[in-house]
């Protein structure tokens, strides 16, 4: 950029001029979008959560009321629980396959790459609310899964799906898990590809096995795309609320619900709105402390 | 970098510090007081032009044609009148018609859901105007029967419900009562139960031929609510659910009776007689299983009827159990009644509109056009069909028996509790008594809290 030594002077001045106001005109269109649907909504769902209101008429300034209530509030508890179970079926399970699966279709010369590729992302690609929808169908009393169970001699663990007390959440879970391995695979898939083999013929060299090779060589490697992967979903664990609103409903019982659910609920259900926005405050301080937790071990060296 | 950045930092820090200051606290629109009601008057046609707003939610293929053929009616009667139709689903009235009724603007006459969360607040907070001159004025109490009129009455503070002013004028009816198929029933050489003990020895009889007597889908909670509410009925009198249905003070949940009620529905459950994983089930699938003769039974509103009538043509039928006194008594209610807003500029038009499309004629419209109607249900019937049974039973309901409000009408979070506490029921994970203790901590809660 720079046209030489001759005019400092001139070249000085212009980049003065360059990082006065123009950078920020650039900025502006975006930042006034930013600021507009999402730091001033944030902004007023904070100054509500500090006030009694029904929606509908007059409000009244509680303080930090609301905060102390959803400490004791047993069904919250319970929801925040839930949630963190999701993140196992979201977060943890899809690494785990995901690791395995990136890891044998780059290393091995399969053919048609691009089509497994494409396959193991599709469901990342389909509105959650259409998955849903499917997935309750394959989960019916009389549907596929149950079915097939049948068909094979396991009739004996066939049961209702979304509507048993104990298997309903990891049923809602491995939905998420189905979504998520996809992205995470694909992500991994991207990182692994830039080991140049030689470093694995190296390896193969001194005598490691393919188990060696994954935990000495790739599992460095793509250490980057797996805290990117799980910041990703960990933060879809967490406000789940189209797939349990859609599935479940929260049921049976309250064996299913989440925090995103139990705003809705309390919002607009309820017309609690002063304790559903503090629901949603704490529910977006817990997601950045997981996630800042996340990124700080990501990135230590 | 750094000064770069910190800049834009606190450009943004500050953008959002003085948004949130500017913002004022939420919801600081006061209520406005009704006017006091001077002389009415039933004769609209000297009026000189005048323009009606009218909300609606008649937006479904035959609740949409009786609103346009009543209308247009109306207008060819009262020439001077202009009605101005605004017309939204059941969900987007709910969310819209809070704001509207506020506004300086608001329309004339609009169809307020009867709950407490909806009709009782709009009372408290004064935005709906009473309409007992009017009743009287226009006979509206000889043509409702009073099971139907209590679903649209409030005190003025709206703390009582079902008792005090008259706020609103349904146009349709809705009743819960048993769906069974008629070739099944035969089969199994049963006539259609009389009454509750009549019904349980059909479901015995079925299930001993092996059929799944009765169909239930519960994966959405609120299902089971019609399946509790007329068998509550038989057990518990009809005054003491209305008070419990309605969140009026001075009854009880935990009583034996309404422990009677709970445990016989878990003992249809312990006697095998619901299809397996109610709770996992879906709603639709539960009658489509009927349609597809996958079982005998099936408790649902009227508003199945349609559906199934399509699905099963004649062998389709509907009845409710009496109970031992020989009367029935069920669930049901009314369609969203018709209520003239606070801001109506001329409330002797709106009243003689809502006593149009609520008229003896009218009802013949709303019964050509496919709908139920909230009156003369027996004597406008079709000739045959499952829609006869559907006409037939409301009317007797209404003329002679009981009809009980929808459950959740109690409190602001009544349905959410009895939908859980009926999931658990059915699951066995709570017994009988346990279930009438969380109904009744929710609803001594709010009643104590209303004062």
């Amino acid at each position: 950029m720079d046209d030489g030594t001759s005019t400092v002077g001139r070249s000085a001045s212009r980049r003065s001029a360059r990082s006065g106001w123009v950078p920020y005109a650039y900025l502006a269109p975006a930042l006034l979008l930013y600021g507009g649907f999402l730091l001033f909504p944030l902004g007023r769902a904070a100054q509500y959560s500090l006030f009694d209101w029904d929606g509908l008429g007059e409000s009244t300034f509680v303080g930090l009321d609301n905060y102390v209530a959803i400490l004791y509030d047993e069904r919250l508890r319970e929801a925040f629980w839930h949630a963190l179970v999701l993140v196992f079926f979201y977060a943890v399970l899809p690494l785990a396959i995901g690791l395995l699966l990136a890891a044998l279709l780059t290393r091995s010369q399969v053919r048609g790459l691009g089509f497994f590729r494409s396959v193991i992302f599709l469901p990342q690609v389909i509105a959650m609310v259409v998955v849903a929808v499917t997935w309750r169908q394959i989960y019916a009393p009389d549907g596929p899964l149950n079915a097939f169970l049948r068909l094979i001699g396991l009739g004996a663990l066939t049961r209702p799906w979304l509507g048993d007390y104990t298997f309903t959440l990891p049923a809602v879970g491995l939905i998420g898990t189905w979504v998520c391995t996809g992205l995470v695979t694909v992500l991994l898939m991207a990182g692994m590809s830039r080991v140049p083999r030689e470093l694995y013929e190296a390896a193969r060299l001194d005598g490691s096995g393919p188990v060696r090779e994954f935990f000495a060589i790739t599992l460095p490697t793509v250490r980057g795309e797996i805290t990117v992967a799980l910041t990703l979903t960990i933060v879809a664990a967490l406000k789940t609320f189209d797939l349990v609103y859609v599935t479940t409903s929260g049921g049976p019982g309250t064996s299913t619900t989440v925090p995103s659910f139990e705003i809705y609920r309390r919002a607009f259900q309820l017309g609690d709105v002063g304790v559903a926005t503090t629901v949603g405050i704490v529910l977006t301080v817990v997601v950045f402390a997981i996630n800042g937790v996340v990124n700080m071990v990501g990135d230590r060296k | 970098m750094k000064s770069h950045i910190r800049p834009s930092a606190a450009a943004l820090g500050g953008v959002a510090l003085i948004l949130a200051l500017a913002g004022c606290a939420p919801g600081n629109g006061a209520a406005e007081n009704p006017e006091s009601s001077g002389e009415i008057s039933t004769d609209i046609s000297d009026v000189g032009d005048v323009t009606l707003t009218v909300w609606d939610q008649e937006v479904r293929g035959g609740q949409n044609e009786q609103m346009e053929q009543l209308n247009a009616a109306f207008m060819e009667k009262y020439p001077n009148v202009t009605i101005e139709r605004n017309s939204q689903s059941f969900d987007d009235l709910a969310t819209t018609l809070r704001l509207a009724l506020t506004d300086a603007d608001a329309p004339d006459v609009v169809q307020a859901n009867n709950g407490r969360n909806t009709m009782g607040q709009f009372v408290a907070g004064g935005q709906l105007r009473p309409l007992d001159d009017y009743a009287d004025a226009y006979g509206w109490f000889d043509r409702y029967s009073p099971s139907v009129v209590q679903y649209s009455t409030y005190s003025d503070d709206a703390k009582v419900f079902g008792d005090g002013n008259l706020y609103g004028l349904p146009q349709v009816g809705e009743v819960v009562g048993v769906f069974y198929s008629k070739s099944k029933l035969a089969g199994l050489g049963l006539e259609v139960p009389a009454d509750w003990s009549a019904f349980d020895e059909a479901l015995a009889a079925a299930a001993g031929a092996g059929e799944t007597p009765l169909l239930l889908g519960n994966i959405e909670k609120w299902p089971a609510l019609h399946v509790f509410g007329p068998l509550q009925g038989d057990h518990v009198d009809a005054d003491v659910i209305t008070d419990l249905g309605l969140g009026n003070s001075g009854q009880s949940w935990t009583t034996p009776e309404n422990v009677a009620a709970a445990t016989s529905l878990r003992d249809w459950v312990d006697a095998g007689y619901f299809n397996d994983g109610v709770n996992g089930t879906d709603y639709d699938a539960a009658w489509q299983a009927l349609a597809s003769g996958d079982g005998v039974f099936l408790i649902g509103g009227s508003w199945l009827a349609a559906d199934l009538d399509d699905a099963m043509g004649d062998d389709v039928g509907f009845f409710v159990p009496n109970r031992a006194d020989g009367t029935p008594a069920t669930t049901g209610g009314t369609g969203l009644p018709f209520t003239i807003t606070s801001a109506a500029d001329n409330t002797d038009v709106a009243a003689a509109y809502i006593d149009f499309i609520t008229s003896d004629e009218a009802m013949e419209v709303l019964a050509e056009t496919g709908n139920l109607p909230v009156n003369r249900a027996s004597e406008l019937a079709p000739s045959s069909g499952v829609m006869a049974d559907v006409f037939t039973v409301f009317g007797e309901v209404t003329a002679n028996g009981s009809l009980l409000p929808y459950l959740d009408y109690a409190t602001p979070t009544f349905a959410d509790t009895m939908g859980q506490s009926l999931q658990d029921l059915l699951a066995g994970q709570v017994t009988p008594a346990e279930f009438t203790e969380a109904l009744e901590a929710d609803y001594a809660e709010f009643v104590a809290a209303n004062g």
